[in-house]
């Protein structure tokens, strides 16, 4: 189909106000993170720093213990991500390549997990992790993902119903068992797939903050998103330590995010048809 | 023999069991101890004692907050859901345009999205500050007078509102993809008909893709009855508890008047809602969503 210059001009002016709402707050936070205090509350506003002062994140960075948030932070995102691709594309392959008996129920409740708001499971949850003695670690935000979530089995078991149904009888007649055709056969296959639950739960549990805010007590446990969030309570009026956590913040998961974006795009459009 | 036998039959339920462990140790589980909870009276410290429906019954006759929160949740959920729907499929017609760049656009509109809702809110806190927030000095640059967003009562809820909004990429890409999956021949046979590009908007574009707003409008209702972390960290329910919502609400009496019965009593009730509320979706979607077979062949046959 062909535009009319006329049709593309609007159109670039459209996408130009629209890219001012997404992306100009981001630079313009970035621009002021090398601002000095009094710059960064002066009105009116200006949009360049007058002088860039780098120390800021330096400084920033030794307010609090970042270092030790960003740890809990990293541990965390690791050992979800890692459990979440095993259990689930486990569970996945159950439910995609299998016959066999109450299948259709259990999905059907799987499905419906989906719908539960974490409001009516949060409470008993925190009762019981606290009999597991689990409060105040990472424990809480860690194993119950080593289980899988229902979302993203759904992901995986909407790809791996595409798989023509004769694919796995090769191996069987050569006499590898039922994991042998899972291991090495499905979960080459099911990558793409792997890669997408990977970056969306990554994505999720780096951004967390009320499950951290609910389950952490100690500063020394804190998650970088709830260290970042308690910031104010410590230094109510310094504006620029917090900003400049913030960009630190915000940077994996968009550097992520352009990485994986093809597998995003491509997994959104799998999980819709 | 029978022990291979029963190898064979427990394989499938192997490969499911860690979900279904999961599912029992920490949905199943807690959701039942909610629903017997909410017939408790259950401090977090000190005995608890089985009330009936008292939980229930205060919540309905003497809390007014719990009117208050529901209400104000009602109407952000009825404008954030249409809103954000409208934006996210507005940015999908954009970034579907055969013009170079766009998937520039696509990655810039998403980023948001990608960003914690942290980071979101101390933007944002920042950005709409009353004294010396720079969208009041672009504003006052065309001659307006911005509100103090965050402290007045009457602006704090719009605030939320545009925060929010900022995380509609995911809903978009929903869109792009299904947009994207429309066979070119459909609008090629309308142009050739004559058909402006509002005509063929109307008629091809809206009418596949409304299996695809259905999605969207439970998901966003859902999200939006449940947000928290923004109002948490933008507003904190304030100013004048202007947007005390509902999720806070039920926070609020878990963690901190601890008194867990009553909120697991407010938060059944928000799951109740939030079930009628997706069953009326789903029951007025026959008589809006399209879901044309035909052109559903049509698009896999082309992908493959």
């Amino acid at each position: 189909m062909k535009m009319s210059k006329k049709t593309k001009t609007v159109l670039y002016i459209l996408l130009g106000i629209m890219t001012l709402y997404f992306l100009a707050p981001f630079i313009y936070m970035f621009f002021s993170t090398f601002k000095t205090e009094a710059e960064a509350v002066a009105y009116p506003p200006r949009f360049f720093p007058e002088k860039w002062l780098w120390t800021n994140y330096v400084d920033a960075w030794r307010s609090q213990e970042f270092g030790t948030f960003l740890w809990n932070s990293i541990i965390v995102t690791v050992c979800t991500t890692a459990g979440q691709i095993i259990a689930c594309s486990l569970t996945a392959y159950g439910f995609a390549r299998y016959q066999f008996k109450g299948k259709n129920v259990i999905f059907i409740i799987l499905l419906s997990t989906m719908m539960i708001p974490w409001d009516v499971t949060m409470i008993p949850q925190y009762m019981e992790f606290q009999m597991l003695n689990w409060i105040n670690t990472l424990k809480p935000l860690i194993i119950p993902a080593l289980f899988g979530s229902a979302y993203y089995v759904f992901l995986m078991r909407q790809f791996l119903m595409g798989v023509p149904k004769d694919f796995e009888e090769a191996a069987r007649i050569d006499g590898a068992n039922a994991f042998q055709i899972y291991y090495k056969i499905f979960l080459p296959i099911l990558k793409p797939q792997l890669i997408l639950v990977g970056v969306l739960n990554m994505l999720t549990v780096w951004n967390d903050y009320l499950g951290p805010l609910i389950f952490l007590q100690d500063r020394s446990k804190f998650t970088l998103a709830l260290g970042l969030a308690s910031f104010k309570g410590v230094h109510n009026t310094q504006i620029i330590p917090m900003l400049c956590i913030t960009v630190v913040m915000i940077i994996p998961p968009i550097l992520v995010f352009i990485f994986a974006q093809k597998y995003i795009v491509e997994g959104t459009s799998g999980a819709i048809k | 023999m029978k022990k291979k036998q029963l190898i064979k039959k427990a394989t499938p339920y192997l490969f499911i069991s860690p979900w279904v462990i999961g599912f029992l140790l920490f949905t199943a589980g807690p959701l039942l101890l909610s629903l017997i909870m909410s017939f408790f009276n259950w401090p977090i410290i000190g005995d608890s004692s089985f009330i009936g429906m008292g939980n229930y019954v205060e919540m309905f006759t003497q809390d007014s907050q719990f009117w208050k929160s529901m209400v104000l949740t009602l109407k952000y959920a009825a404008i954030f859901v249409p809103l954000n729907l409208g934006i996210a499929l507005f940015l999908a017609m954009l970034i579907t345009q055969p013009i170079r760049g766009v998937k520039v656009f696509r990655t810039i509109f998403y980023l948001p999205a990608v960003v914690s809702g942290v980071a979101i809110s101390i933007l944002w806190k920042w950005i709409l500050n009353g004294d010396y927030g720079i969208l009041n000095y672009l504003l006052s640059l065309i001659g307006i007078e911005g509100p103090k967003w965050l402290v007045d009562p009457a602006w704090a809820l719009f605030a939320v509102i545009l925060a929010s909004a900022f995380g509609v990429g995911t809903m978009m890409l929903i869109f792009y993809t299904d947009i994207k999956n429309i066979p070119i021949e459909l609008y090629e046979a309308a142009s050739l008909d004559g058909a402006s590009p509002a005509r063929q908007f109307f008629s091809i574009t809206l009418p596949i893709i409304t299996p695809t707003i259905l999605f969207n409008v439970i998901t966003s209702m859902v999200s939006a009855f449940q947000q928290l972390t923004l109002v948490m960290l933008l507003t904190g329910g304030g100013p004048l508890k202007s947007t005390y919502f509902y999720g806070m609400f039920v926070y609020d009496n878990a963690f901190k008047h601890r008194r867990l019965g009553y909120a697991s009593a407010n938060a059944w009730i928000m799951f109740i809602i939030i079930l009628l509320l997706t069953s009326l979706v789903f029951k007025s979607s026959s008589a809006w969503v399209y879901y044309g077979t035909e052109v559903k062949t049509a698009k896999g046959g082309k992908k493959k």
